[in-house]
């Protein structure tokens, strides 16, 4: 019987043994799958690899980059890039916590108001570039006509590189601030009331009560709807390449909308590789910052608890 | 069929018997237009069979990449002929022109199999060939043994062969020595104007002869049309902004490209006929061109016609053609004229575009695919396309010689084959040929955005264009 009895213990020891490995798999493969192409993207932006000059293709270290400074259309890139994450983010918070504010007691119709003012979000952002490009469009458009009645008849919204960037903007707030006002207006239902009672009580005036009580407490929420908007917003593509191509001139050409098109229509991989590694790089150096900020806050608040 | 019916139809395409004779004998024998010319067919594609093994791929499956367009729709409702001749499937995927070429760049790219033969550009194919991305039709067109002793290559417009064959050394003539042909004409454009006859009457103006005299008109119009604007021209910031009307103009102002020296090349637009020419396509854009015209392409240059919303447009000649047509509010109202930009210029010198069909190096149905190409560019499918459907600046001779095609465009769009034949004998490509040609024409029309909107003057802009341009060709190595 020993001897039948012998492997047993030898093939639950494997098992056992290996169980780790093999419940951890599936989270390695899932690793491994997002480190090939970005590995991938760091290995060609260092290449000269255009798929039109085939024989061109060679090791050039950090030449791309080294390029990128003295070209201005990267630094009009950057700038492009910075000024709309600015608005876009900007704009949407001071708009999305006043929505909030006002929305904030637990009413049938606040409830109705904060579902409907969800809906751009619901709505693909590059649908909703098509829906505003109709409504832009000088011919029939009936934001062209709007403005018209205010004298602006000659107004050409995405078509004119003074105004292309106000358009795309307004387009972004259209479709985003409904995200910050849904995440504030949970955080702000979510404070303690006693704070805001007790202000109540001593006849604080509510300006004093924003600043010195509400905007502390909410402060963790507004960092993480910050961070989710700048991320979002600095790898713009779908509102942009629909209205305008990164047009007029190269008024809206970011970062995303750049990459895409060295790739699709130039087939330089090397700089279209190279673009997206700044993005990342700047894109990880803002998670970095807000994410610290976060954990401060949350500690702070933990602390005050 | 009846005998005589089959033995009509049998000398007709022997070549023993006119047209003419075709049709009175035929009708003699009670057989309808439609019928007879339906049986015509019939005894075509037979006569092709006999003549070669079509069926030599018989249940092997093509598979297709088309744009959305009119002589795609030509070719699918022909598809049947091909099935029947060949005894092969087709299948396709279709796309719209705003994201076909990226679908082409992505499918290539990535060395996919997935689509055998796919429609092109000729400058698509400057960027595709070099890259190994094509196969080099020549392989075929000298091979007796796969290519159909009636297919004729030399019955396409020679400019059209050439435009589609390039060596792959930049600055190189389109046709030139050691050139590869990289795709088979199919359907072109030229450049010209169509326009609005009911305004230009209201107006009582003629069509524009010349570019002074289109801004003047143009300007009439957006002043005193009451609602539609001058002319119609593409914007977008995009190649597709710069070879149509724009560099049919800008070619007869005399204004190159390049200039091409030792083998490099160095950007020519900031020459003094560039500027030229530049200061006078800015004005009538400012002065008489859509106001969201930096968003201009194909689609609303051509939508604007043929809704009565603007006065005239300088684009494709079949672009006037299609929005001539039933469902447009202006159907049976353009009209057509040739112009030649440059007061002192000899004749018109329009630029071409041509929808190609190209074979894939990465195909696994190579040789199959190439007797696709070869139904679809040949000269029963172009007579087929002409004669029926939209396919109406054909790439063949014989079918522009073809007394039916001709009757037909005639009587329906008036004007149509005079502006055509004044057009086309020195309609070509006048690029010069080199892989940076998107990189290089998508900065030219975002310059030109940059003019229209006044943030730059037009020399200025010239300069700065040209020294941008001859960077990227310095970084590339061939500048």
């Amino acid at each position: 019987m020993s001897d039948f009895a012998l492997p047993v213990p030898a093939k639950r020891w494997r098992v056992g043994r290996l169980l780790p490995y093999l419940l951890s798999l599936p989270s390695l493969l899932v690793c491994v799958g997002i480190v090939i192409p970005f590995v991938a993207s760091a290995i060609y932006s260092l290449q000269r690899y255009n798929l039109a000059f085939p024989t061109g293709r060679a090791f050039i270290g950090f030449g791309n980059y080294i390029s990128f400074l003295s070209d201005p259309s990267f630094w009009n890139t950057v700038e492009v890039s910075i000024i709309y994450t600015a608005a876009t983010v900007g704009i949407e918070l001071l708009l999305g916590l006043a929505i909030a504010m006002l929305l904030r007691e637990r009413t049938f119709i606040n409830n109705v108001i904060s579902v409907v003012l969800m809906l751009p979000l619901m709505t693909a952002p590059a649908l909703a570039s098509l829906m505003w490009k109709l409504m832009t469009n000088p011919g029939f458009g009936v934001l062209s006509w709007a403005v018209s009645l205010i004298g602006l008849s000659n107004f050409k919204w995405a078509s004119d590189p003074h105004t292309a960037m106000l358009t795309v903007v307004l387009v972004d707030i259209w479709v985003y601030t409904p995200f910050i006002m849904i995440l504030l207006l949970a955080g702000l239902r979510s404070l303690p009331p006693a704070p805001f009672e007790a202000a109540q009580l001593d006849g604080v005036p509510g300006r004093f009560v924003f600043f010195r009580v509400t905007l502390p407490m909410l402060s963790p929420f507004i960092v993480t709807a910050c961070l989710f908007r700048l991320l979002d917003s600095i790898q713009q593509f779908d509102i942009i390449y629909a209205m305008t191509q990164g047009g007029p001139g190269d008024s809206l050409m970011v970062f995303q909308v750049g990459a895409y098109l060295e790739f699709f229509q130039y087939t330089n991989v090397g700089r279209s590789a190279a673009l997206l590694m700044v993005l990342w790089v700047i894109t990880y150096f803002l998670s970095d910052r807000f994410v610290r900020q976060w954990h401060k806050l949350r500690e702070r608040r933990q602390g005050h608890a | 069929m009846s005998d005589k019916a089959r033995d009509l139809c049998k000398a007709r395409v022997a070549g023993r018997i006119s047209r003419r004779e075709f049709g009175k004998r035929i009708t003699a024998l009670g057989i309808g237009a439609a019928a007879a010319d339906g049986l015509l067919q019939a005894s075509y594609t037979r006569a092709m069979a006999a003549s070669f093994d079509w069926m030599k791929y018989k249940g092997t499956t093509v598979k297709l990449l088309l744009n959305k367009h009119p002589y795609a729709d030509a070719m699918i409702a022909d598809l049947d002929a091909f099935r029947a001749l060949t005894g092969m499937d087709v299948k396709y995927d279709i796309f719209p022109e705003d994201v076909y070429f990226d679908k082409v760049t992505a499918a290539l790219s990535s060395r996919s199999s997935q689509y055998d033969a796919f429609m092109t550009g000729a400058y698509q194919t400057w960027q595709y060939g070099p890259a190994g991305w094509l196969v080099d039709m020549n392989e075929y067109l000298h091979d007796a043994g796969k290519t159909a002793p009636d297919y004729d290559f030399e019955d396409m417009l020679p400019n059209l062969r050439a435009s589609d064959s390039w060596s792959g050394v930049p600055g190189a003539p389109l046709g030139g020595t050691g050139a590869k042909q990289w795709a088979i004409p199919w359907g072109f454009e030229l450049y010209s104007i169509s326009y609005n006859r009911n305004i230009f009457d209201q107006l009582k103006i003629t069509p524009p002869e010349n570019l002074p005299d289109l801004i003047e008109k143009a300007t009439k119009i957006t002043k005193d049309a009451g609602g539609p604007y001058g002319v119609g021209v593409r914007g977008s910031r995009s190649w597709a902004t710069i070879h149509p009307g724009f560099l049919s103009g800008y070619t007869n102002y005399g204004a190159r490209d390049f200039t091409v020296a030792d083998g490099k090349l160095k950007s020519a637009v900031d020459s003094a006929e560039s500027k030229a020419f530049h200061e006078l396509w800015v004005k009538m854009i400012q002065e008489a061109g859509p106001k969201n015209w930096a968003t201009y392409t194909w689609y609303q240059v051509g939508q604007d016609l043929g809704a009565g919303a603007s006065g005239m447009i300088y684009d494709a000649d079949i672009l006037g053609y299609f929005m001539n047509g039933a469902g447009n509010k202006e159907a049976g109202h353009i009209g057509y004229t040739p112009i030649a930009p440059n007061p002192e210029a000899k004749g018109p010198t329009s630029n071409i575009w041509i929808w190609s069909l190209a074979l894939s190096n990465f195909s696994n149905a190579k040789d199959a695919a190439w007797y696709f190409i070869q139904w679809a560019t040949s000269k029963q499918h172009d007579m087929f396309g002409a004669r029926k459907k939209d396919l109406v600046d054909p790439v063949r001779a014989s079918v522009w010689a073809d007394k039916v095609f001709q009757d037909r465009i005639a009587g329906s769009y008036p004007g149509y084959l005079e502006t055509y034949k004044a057009t086309a004998p020195d309609a070509k490509i006048y690029f010069t040929p080199q892989p940076l040609f998107f990189n290089v024409t998508t900065e030219w029309a975002a310059a030109l955005q940059r003019m229209v909107a006044k943030e730059v003057a037009v020399s200025e802009g010239l300069d700065q264009l040209a020294a941008t341009i001859n960077r990227e060709l310095r970084d590339a190595g061939i500048g």
